[in-house]
C-alpha cells in the first residue's frame, strides 16, 4: 500500500534526487551547451552558460572537414545490419528453445552466456589475421558479423525470456480455436512477440552503436563508424572543444533518445533475466 | 449431439502412469464434473479428451466417432481454461470471434455470432476493449464467449473459477449453470472444489491417482459414497469417520455419520464430548466435539439458534439411518 | 506438447546459431593458444619456431606485468565500489516518492548511453584538461592550483570516468530490484519496530544481496575488458596500463604475437573465472 507521504518529504526528496540526477547528467548537458558555442566561449574562464552567442557554425564545420556523413552511415550500417542479421539468427534460436526445449536447453543458454564473456583482446590477434586473409578489414561487413557475433548471445537471451513469458495455455487455446500452425504462428504468436523482438533490437543497436573495441581495432579510413571519428579528437590538432561538442553530441544523440526508451529491457537484456 | 465415450483410455508420461485403463460415458446434454485433490489426473483427463494430449492408447470417441487421433480443433470441442488463456493483443470481440475466423466465416456471420454471445455473457459494453483491461469474471465471460461462438458439441472447462474472488467464483458458479440450462450442451468441467461439483454437476466422477472412485449423480455420491475416500471427499463440512468398537458394534471396520445427521443435546444422547471450537454462521451452527472416545474430533451441525459454550459436556446421537458403514478394505457394506 | 517433428525442426532452428557461436569462440581461441606457444613476430620475420611455456613465463616474468595486474584491480575495484554504494543509495532515492521521478530517472541513465570514446574525451578535454577543463576553472575559483588530472591522478580520473559510465547501470539493477521488494515487508518491520538504518541492514540490503552480487560479477566481466576510455586518453601511460590494455599493445603496437596471445590466455582464464561465477547464478535462475 502506498501511503500518503508529507510534502515537505516529498520536497525534500524531489530536490536531492534532481540536485544528484543533473549532476550526473551534467557532463552530457555541458557537452551540448559547449557545441552551440564559439571555440573561445568555450574554454572561457569563468565559464559561460546559457548567455552566450549561440551558433550551429560547429555543427557546420564538423560535417564539412571530416566528412561526418561517411561514419555516420558507418555506423548505422554496422548498427543496423548486425542487429538484423543477429534476429534473423537469433529468433529462430530463441524461439525453439522456448516452446521445445530439451534437456541442453539451459547447458545451451549458458555456454551462450560464456561466449559473450570471452576478453576480446583475448582473441584480437586471430581475428585481425582472419579479417586480413579474407579481406574483412576495414569493411563494413566485416565489422557488421563481428558485432553480430559478440551481441548474439544477449539476442539470444534476452528473446528467450520474453517467448518464455508467452503462457503454454494461449498456445493451446488457439490449436483448440482451431489454429493451424500457420495460424498460430500469423495471428497469436508474432503479435505478442513483437514487444520483446523490439525491446531486443533497440537494445542491440544501442550496444553496437557503442561498441568500442572492435570498431577501432578492425577499422581505418573507409568502414570506421563514430566512435573512431570521435577517437580521431584525442590527437592534439583536434582540440578543439566547441567542435568536440558538436561531434560528440552528433554521435550520442540517437542513441541517448533509444536508449530512453529502453531502460526496462536494458535490465534484462544485460542481466541475462536473472534481474526483472 | 455431444456424447463422449473413453474406452480403456491409458496416458503415461515416460515411465510415470498418471492414468491406468479408464472406462467412461458422458452422455449427451450432461454436466459431468470431474473432480479429486490434485494431482489425481482429472485435468490430463480433460486434455486427452480435448486433444491437446494423445492418449498412450485406448478410444475416445466423440458422437460415436473415433477421435484418439484427431487434432484438437477437429473434435468440435471448445475449452475454457483455468488461466483464460485470452489473447492479450486483441480486443474482446477479436478473441471471441478468433475461432470463427479460424473456421472461415464471413465477417457478417463472425459479427452476428459474436453480438449474440456478448449479449448473452453481458459483454455488449466490452466488445472493444482488450483483456488487460477487464476484471477476472469479465475475463472469464470473454474465454466463455470464445467457446460459445463455436457451437461445440461439448464444452471443456478447466478449474476456470480458481483464479477468482470468492463472492465472484458463487455467481459464475450460477452463470454457468445457467448457461448450461439454457444451451443443453455436454459440458465436462475439472475442479477439486467438491462444492462447485455438488452444485454444478448433473454427474460427478471422483478421481484419485488416475483412477475413478464412482460416478454417481451428487446426491448419489452424499447418500452412497462407495468407499471411504468418496465419503471422506464430498460432503462440507466433512463426514466423520469413526473405527475401534464403535465401529464393530455395527460390523464394520469403520462407520460413517455427517455432521448434519447427528442430534445434539444437554442431557443424553449416545455419545458424549466436551464442545470445543464452535463456528456460528448464523443459519447453521457446527461445533466441533472433543473427548468423545471415538475420533479426535466430531463434528455436529446444529441449528444457528443452539448455543453450547467451550467446553460444555454435550451428548451426541447419530441418525442410525443415516450411518454408513465399511469394511476392513474402506469399500461401502450395503 | 513436443512432437518427434517439431523436436527436430527446433534442432533446425537452433543450428545456426550454435554453429556461428562456436566458430566464434573455438577458432580464434585455439589460434591465440597455438600462437601463445610460438615465438611470432610478425614484422620481424614471422614465425621463429616453438618455444614451449617461454611466453607465459615472459609475460608474467616482464616488469610490466606486476603494475598491469594492479593497476587493473585497482580500477575494477575502485569502478565496482563506488558504483555499488553509489548505486545502492541512489537506487533508494529514486524509489522514494518525489515529483517528477520519471525525469530524473532518465537523466541519471544517461551515462551508459554515451560511447566510450565520447565520454573519455569530454572528460578528457572539457573537464580534466588542466588548462581550459571546467575541473580546473573550479579549482581555481576557490584559489587552488588546478589538479593534473590525466597524469598526477591519473588512477582516479579513470575510474572517475568510468564510474560515471557504470553507476546508471548498477543503479537500473538495483532500483529494480527493489522495487520488487514486498512493502509489506518493511511494513512489517516497521511494526515490529525495526528503526530506519536496521530496516536497512536487514531487510533491504539482504534483499538486494543477488542483486549486488549479479551487478558486480557482470560490471567485472566489463570492466576487465576495458579499453576504449584508456585509449583516447592516457594510452596506458602514467601507471593506467591494465591487463587488457598491455595484452593490445604486446599484440598489435610491439608485434609480439606469441607473448600477447600468452598474455590473451591468462586474460581469457581471469574473464572465466567470474563468469563461472556468474552462469552459477543465473543457471539457477533458469531452473525456476
Amino acid at each position: 500500500m502506498a501511503r500518503s507521504v508529507t510534502t515537505q518529504r516529498k520536497s525534500l526528496n524531489t530536490f536531492i534526487a534532481w540536485t544528484i540526477g543533473l549532476l550526473i547528467f551534467f557532463p552530457i548537458l555541458w557537452t551540448i551547451l559547449t557545441s552551440f558555442k564559439t571555440e573561445a566561449q568555450a574554454i572561457a574562464d569563468p565559464p559561460v552558460w546559457f548567455f552566450f552567442d549561440w551558433t550551429l557554425e560547429n555543427y557546420r564545420v564538423v560535417q564539412e572537414r571530416s566528412n561526418y556523413n561517411r561514419f555516420l552511415w558507418n555506423s548505422i550500417i554496422i548498427a543496423g545490419g548486425s542487429t538484423i542479421l543477429g534476429m534473423i539468427i537469433a529468433i529462430p534460436a530463441a524461439w525453439s528453445m522456448a516452446f521445445v526445449p530439451s534437456r541442453r536447453t539451459k547447458d545451451i543458454l549458458l555456454w551462450m552466456l560464456s561466449t559473450k564473456m570471452l576478453p576480446a583482446v583475448g582473441v584480437l590477434y586471430p581475428i585481425y589475421l582472419i579479417f586480413i586473409q579474407l579481406g574483412l578489414l576495414d569493411t563494413r561487413i566485416g565489422l557488421t558479423i563481428v558485432l553480430m557475433l559478440i551481441n548474439l548471445p544477449i539476442m539470444v537471451w534476452m528473446l528467450y525470456t520474453y517467448f518464455k513469458e508467452i503462457p503454454g495455455e494461449i498456445l493451446e487455446a488457439a490449436r483448440m480455436d482451431g489454429a493451424g500452425l500457420k495460424e498460430e504462428i500469423l495471428y497469436v504468436l508474432t503479435p505478442m512477440a513483437i514487444p520483446g523482438i523490439a525491446s531486443t533490437v533497440l537494445l542491440n543497436i544501442i550496444l553496437a552503436w557503442n561498441e568500442a573495441f572492435w570498431t577501432l581495432n578492425l577499422t581505418a579510413a573507409r568502414a570506421a563508424p563514430l566512435t573512431a571519428f570521435i577517437a580521431s579528437y584525442s590527437s592534439p590538432e583536434g582540440l578543439f572543444y566547441a567542435k568536440l561538442s558538436a561531434a560528440s553530441t552528433m554521435a550520442i544523440a540517437p542513441i541517448l533518445i533509444l536508449g530512453w526508451f529502453s531502460q526496462k529491457q536494458l535490465v534484462r537484456g544485460l542481466t541475462f533475466g536473472a534481474v526483472k | 449431439m455431444g456424447q463422449i465415450v473413453l474406452e480403456q483410455v491409458t496416458k503415461s508420461f515416460g515411465d510415470v502412469t498418471v492414468i491406468p485403463p479408464l472406462d467412461l460415458i458422458i452422455e449427451d446434454g450432461e454436466f459431468t464434473v470431474f473432480v479429486g485433490p490434485s494431482g489425481c489426473g482429472k485435468s490430463t483427463l480433460l486434455r486427452l479428451i480435448a486433444g491437446l494430449e494423445d492418449v498412450t492408447s485406448g478410444e475416445i470417441r466423440i458422437d460415436g466417432t473415433p477421435s484418439a487421433t484427431t487434432p484438437p480443433a477437429k473434435r468440435g470441442l471448445a475449452m475454457v481454461f483455468q488461466s483464460y488463456a485470452l489473447y492479450p493483443h486483441m480486443t474482446v470481440r477479436k478473441n471471441i470471434a478468433f475461432p470463427l475466423r479460424m473456421a472461415g466465416l464471413d465477417r457478417a456471420e463472425q459479427d452476428r455470432r459474436v453480438e449474440q454471445a456478448a449479449a448473452v455473457l453481458n459483454l455488449t459494453d466490452y466488445l472493444d476493449r482488450r483483456p488487460g483491461q477487464l476484471s477476472g469474471g469479465q475475463r472469464q465471460r470473454v474465454a466463455i464467449g470464445r467457446a460459445i461462438v463455436r457451437e461445440p458439441a461439448a464444452f471443456l472447462f478447466d478449474e476456470p473459477l480458481s483464479n477468482l474472488d470468492a463472492a465472484l467464483r458463487v455467481g459464475m458458479r450460477l452463470e454457468i449453470s445457467e448457461l448450461h440450462n439454457r444451451l443443453k450442451t455436454t459440458m465436462i468441467y475439472v475442479t477439486h472444489d467438491q462444492v462447485e461439483a455438488m452444485t454444478m454437476a448433473d454427474k460427478i466422477v471422483v478421481l484419485r491417482a488416475g483412477h475413478i472412485e464412482q460416478v454417481g449423480s451428487p446426491l448419489e455420491l452424499y447418500k452412497a459414497p462407495r468407499n471411504l475416500f468418496v465419503a471422506g471427499f464430498i460432503g462440507s463440512p466433512r463426514m466423520n469417520l469413526i473405527g475401534g468398537a464403535e465401529a464393530a458394534k455395527h460390523n464394520a471396520t469403520t462407520i460413517g455419520i455427517r455432521p448434519e445427521h447427528i442430534s445434539i443435546s444437554a442431557e443424553e444422547g449416545a455419545w458424549s464430548g466436551v464442545v470445543g471450537v464452535s463456528e456460528h454462521l448464523g443459519s447453521d451452527t457446527f461445533f466441533h466435539v472433543q473427548d468423545t472416545g471415538l475420533a479426535e474430533t466430531v463434528t455436529v451441525r446444529a441449528d444457528g439458534e443452539v448455543n453450547f459454550r467451550h467446553g460444555d459436556r454435550i451428548y451426541l446421537t447419530p441418525r442410525e439411518e443415516r450411518l454408513h458403514r465399511f469394511d476392513e478394505q474402506g469399500l461401502r457394506i450395503a | 506438447m513436443s512432437t518427434k517433428a517439431s523436436r527436430s525442426a527446433a534442432r533446425l532452428m537452433l543450428a545456426p546459431a550454435v554453429i556461428l557461436l562456436l566458430a566464434w569462440m573455438l577458432v580464434p581461441l585455439t589460434m591465440t593458444l597455438i600462437f601463445s606457444f610460438q615465438r611470432y613476430l610478425p614484422m620481424r620475420g614471422g614465425f621463429q619456431g616453438w618455444v614451449g611455456f617461454e611466453n607465459y613465463a615472459r609475460f608474467i616474468g616482464s616488469s610490466a606485468f606486476w603494475p598491469a595486474i594492479q593497476t587493473t584491480i585497482i580500477i575494477v575495484g575502485g569502478v565496482l565500489l563506488i558504483t555499488v554504494i553509489l548505486g545502492i543509495l541512489l537506487a533508494i532515492l529514486l524509489d522514494q516518492p518525489m515529483w517528477g521521478q520519471g525525469m530524473v530517472r532518465i537523466l541519471v541513465i544517461a551515462p551508459f548511453f554515451v560511447m566510450p570514446t565520447v565520454s573519455g574525451l569530454v572528460w578528457k578535454n572539457m573537464f580534466m584538461d588542466p588548462n581550459n577543463g571546467l575541473l580546473s576553472h573550479l579549482w581555481r575559483f576557490f584559489g587552488a592550483d588546478p589538479v593534473i588530472w590525466l597524469s598526477d591522478a591519473s588512477m582516479l580520473s579513470i575510474i572517475l570516468i568510468v564510474s560515471w559510465q557504470w553507476l546508471p547501470f548498477a543503479t537500473l539493477i538495483l532500483l529494480t530490484a527493489i522495487q520488487s521488494l514486498d512493502s509489506e515487508q518493511i511494513e512489517a518491520a516497521e511494526m515490529d519496530g525495526a528503526p530506519v538504518l536496521s530496516r536497512f541492514w536487514h531487510i533491504i540490503l539482504p534483499h538486494l544481496a543477488r542483486a549486488i552480487t549479479i551487478v558486480i560479477l557482470i560490471q567485472t566481466i566489463f570492466l576487465l575488458a576495458i579499453f576504449a576510455e584508456i585509449f583516447v586518453t592516457t594510452q596506458g601511460s602514467f601507471g593506467t596500463r591494465t591487463l587488457t590494455y598491455l595484452i593490445y599493445q604486446r599484440v598489435l603496437e610491439s608485434q609480439n604475437v606469441g607473448l600477447g596471445s600468452a598474455g590473451g590466455i591468462y586474460a581469457v582464464i581471469l574473464a572465466n573465472i567470474f563468469a563461472l561465477l556468474l552462469m552459477r547464478i543465473v543457471g539457477k535462475n533458469l531452473d525456476r
